[in-house]
């Protein structure tokens, strides 16, 4: 702010001139600003120093990276719990990683999670791309999912049978949030038309019959509901696997949360937009489909993937049914007597598999948001 | 033709046309009827389908129905409850009651906690103070990413992981941290306190009636009569002496080791204590984010305004900040409220027993999960259908009135 013109008294008009430049300049203005800064300074800056310094001793001075493996392959943790409390025992994550990671997926066909969980890495990069956005995309996402698909059962191109029942770890939470995400968008989008579909009163009263007792129930209790009442939906002698029951409990979950989303990208769009369809002559299928949709979904891409971050999360609640994703297949590692109590070295590497993964996308999706901000506003 | 007849069609009072349906593709009103039978055609042939499959597998499996369960013994031991309940003698009914109870004690405990925790981390990542901002935008940034299931996960082992009651972390001998869960003194309670707590209550009552009073007051004559010494007298020194009046006891129960564990005192569970942690801390996050926009979302312009009226800062926030901010803050924070409220149920994954823990048990016992499964979601529904009133209504008395 300009003070030109102003009286200011020389004592604020020098401070101002020595604020300008320089590091030291900058912490008298950012740290020591006044006396309540200045104390507020001092007492983290102790809390910070202390923590990371005993974070930094106990996480890699004193850490353990591999333990000794007695003649039959058991490991030998007697060094970790010597060190138990002064140093961490990564040496569990080392040990299991491979059956965190891929969960009982047959050993020398890990490679095939490996890269599925590559191909999802790259199918959201591609996604993200601006210069992808066209209908070519859907085109890659039904070869992908339908490769990834491929690469974990096999029992075609020479790849060996796999059933479900061994998959696990990452490529299990991957496949529960893509997949459902990719089958609940099309729902999605039908239920959000449905609520805003006035002519059609019994239509709009299912979809906000189906949009509110969704979203006003714990994921739980969908997921229980697939668990327990599911097998007694369906006709005798047809058995629907669990990982399958709880895709079908996430897609209906997540398909109530998307229509909201959309819903909103549809309010958003000027009702003049949809006038002018009318006025020439278009059907309202292609009034939605080539109008109203490309508009209001571009809107909402932000909340969009801040929605999905969150079914990334929701998925390791699958824990709860039994389902080995890779919170699940953590907990299993653990399970395992030698290494039963370092649960806090291997809770915080799946933390950071967790964060590596959501991180990345909420950074993605601010800086769309900006992009698209400006774009909007010029 | 005559200019002074008229028009018989103008003298009716002109009717809109009934117009009649036509059955013709092109008619919109045909259409619409069409799509919604067969929309609702197809959504009740799929529930028809699933309930006529459910009850044949249902009487082949020769399971119950009906909530005739409820009032059968329950035998499921309970380690918190509210209320007084013994596993051999009490129903499921009881039981599941008792999950209601301990689900809105989480709840509303985790709320208020979240709530503070929330507006102190939001307002902490506007400070000028560089490390302050950057130390609350990092706790912010990292609990949101980690999904709240594994922060339980690892709240619950870290309890587990304390050392026993003996070698109890402890502040004196008021508090004691073990694998045991948090023990705080706990104040007896007598009649005293119940009619000081009455009084208290009478007096926000009188409270209340005052400040309206003086509303009126300052409307008719622009002059507001000072409440506070009321509310002083009738909130703070009636119920002291009241409670003075009646003896004035004061005796703190404090928890003290006896054999291998505490007694007495207030006991906060590994469990409950794990969830409460882990719930507050990772609602506190998305909270702190919508305080801070809130905030943000007042204009500059406002504070200025306000200083060059020559407000004090209290005042600026009390009656120009506040009000603003809240109005965008309220609508995402009740869905903040919502959250927290559904994700109490993933206590069944560290043993808290809340509602879907108990039903969960129950229809493990009796093998009516669809009983089951329908109470979880009524109590959710309930739950979540009061707090989206409650908050809508004092959305409604904050809102800007336009005239």
């Amino acid at each position: 702010m300009s003070d030109a013109g102003i009286h200011v008294p020389t004592a604020a008009r020098t401070q101002t001139v020595v604020a300008s430049a320089g590091l030291v300049a900058w912490a008298r203005l950012n740290l020591f600003g006044s006396w309540w800064s200045t104390a507020v300074t001092l007492l983290l800056g102790y809390i910070i120093l202390r923590v990371v310094a005993g974070v930094v001793e106990w996480g890699l001075i004193h850490a353990i990276w591999t333990v000794p493996y007695s003649a039959t392959g058991i490991a030998d943790t007697a060094i970790c719990q010597v060190a138990k409390g002064t140093g961490a025992c990564w040496a569990v994550l080392t040990d299991k990683y491979r059956l965190i990671l891929f969960g009982r997926y047959p050993y020398a066909e890990q490679w095939r999670p490996a890269i599925v969980v590559l191909l999802f890495i790259g199918l959201y990069i591609v996604s993200g791309m601006r210069r992808f956005w066209r209908k070519e995309l859907l085109v890659v996402w039904v070869v992908v999912l339908a490769a990834i698909g491929i690469l974990m059962g096999g029992g075609v191109f020479g790849l060996s049978d796999i059933t479900e029942d061994y998959w696990g770890g990452l490529p299990i939470t991957l496949i529960l949030a893509t997949f459902g995400a990719a089958f609940s968008f099309p729902l999605a989008v039908l239920v959000a038309l449905g609520r805003r579909a006035t002519k059609l009163p019994a239509v709009k009263l299912l979809c906000v019959l189906y949009v509110e007792i969704i979203r006003g129930v714990p994921l739980i209790a969908v997921l229980f509901m697939a668990s327990v009442m599911f097998p007694l939906f369906m006709p005798a002698g047809i058995n629907v696997d669990k990982l399958l029951r709880a895709q079908i409990a996430f897609i209906l979950f997540a398909g109530a949360y998307l229509a909201e989303v959309i819903r909103g990208g549809l309010q958003a769009l000027p009702a003049g937009q949809a006038e002018a369809a009318d006025a020439l002559g278009l059907s309202y299928w292609k009034k939605t489909a080539f109008i109203i949709l490309p508009q209001a979904l571009r809107l909402v891409i932000p909340p969009l993937v801040n929605t999905f971050i969150g079914f990334f999360k929701d998925t390791s609640l699958v824990l709860i049914i039994g389902i080995f994703d890779l919170l699940t297949m953590g907990k299993v590692a653990l399970s395992d007597p030698p290494w039963q109590s370092f649960s806090t070295e291997v809770y915080l590497g799946l933390a950071a598999v967790y964060i590596a993964f959501c991180f990345a996308m909420s950074k993605y999706s601010r800086s769309l948001e900006r992009d698209l901000n400006r774009a909007r506003d010029r | 033709m005559s200019d002074t007849t008229v028009d018989p069609r103008l003298a009716a009072p002109r009717a809109v046309p009934k117009r009649r349906m036509r059955l013709s593709w092109a008619d919109p009103v045909f259409r619409s009827v069409v799509w919604q039978v067969l929309i609702v055609g197809v959504v009740v042939a799929i529930a028809w389908y699933l309930i006529h499959n459910t009850s044949t597998n249902l009487a082949a499996r020769h399971i119950a129905t009906g909530f005739g369960f409820l009032g059968r013994v329950a035998g499921i031991p309970i380690g918190e409850s509210m209320i007084p309940y013994d596993p051999a003698a009490d129903t499921y009914g009881t039981a599941l009651l008792i999950g209601v109870l301990n689900t809105l004690n989480i709840a509303v405990i985790g709320i208020i906690l979240a709530t503070i925790l929330g507006t102190l981390i939001g307002i902490g990542r506007l400070s000028k103070n560089w490390l302050l901002a950057k130390l609350t935008g990092f706790y912010v940034e990292t609990l949101r990413d980690i999904p709240l299931l594994l922060q339980l996960l690892f709240w619950y082992t870290v309890l587990q992981g304390l050392p026993g009651p003996k070698q109890a972390w402890h502040i004196d001998d008021i508090a004691f941290l073990s694998n045991r869960g948090l023990k705080l003194p706990r104040l007896e309670w007598q009649t005293a306190h119940t009619w000081a707590l009455a009084v208290f209550f009478a007096g926000l009552f009188v409270t209340w009636l005052g400040t309206r009073r003086a509303h009126r007051r300052q409307d008719a004559t622009g002059v507001r009569p000072a409440v506070w010494p009321v509310a002083v007298a009738v909130l703070i020194v009636l119920p002291v002496i009241v409670w003075a009046a009646l003896g004035a006891p004061f005796v703190l129960e404090f928890p003290a080791l006896r054999g291998f564990n505490f007694q007495g005192g207030l006991t906060l569970a590994p469990e409950y204590f794990a969830l409460l942690l882990g719930l507050v801390t990772y609602t506190a996050s998305y909270i702190a984010e919508i305080v801070r926009s809130g905030i943000q979302a007042v204009p500059q312009g406002q504070w200025e305004a306000s200083r060059a009226l020559g407000l004090s800062s209290g005042a600026i926030l009390r009656w120009i900040v506040l009000p603003q901010a809240l109005r965008v803050i309220v609508p995402p924070m009740t869905s903040q409220y919502l959250n927290l409220t559904k994700n109490s149920s993933l206590a069944v994954a560290i043993g808290y027993q809340d509602v879907v823990s108990i039903a969960n048990t129950t229809l493990n016992q009796t093998g009516q999960a669809i009983e089951g499964i329908a109470f979880i979601m009524a109590v959710y529904l309930t739950i979540s259908l009061s707090i989206s009133l409650f908050m809508n209504w004092y959305n409604a008395r904050i809102a800007l009135v336009e005239r």
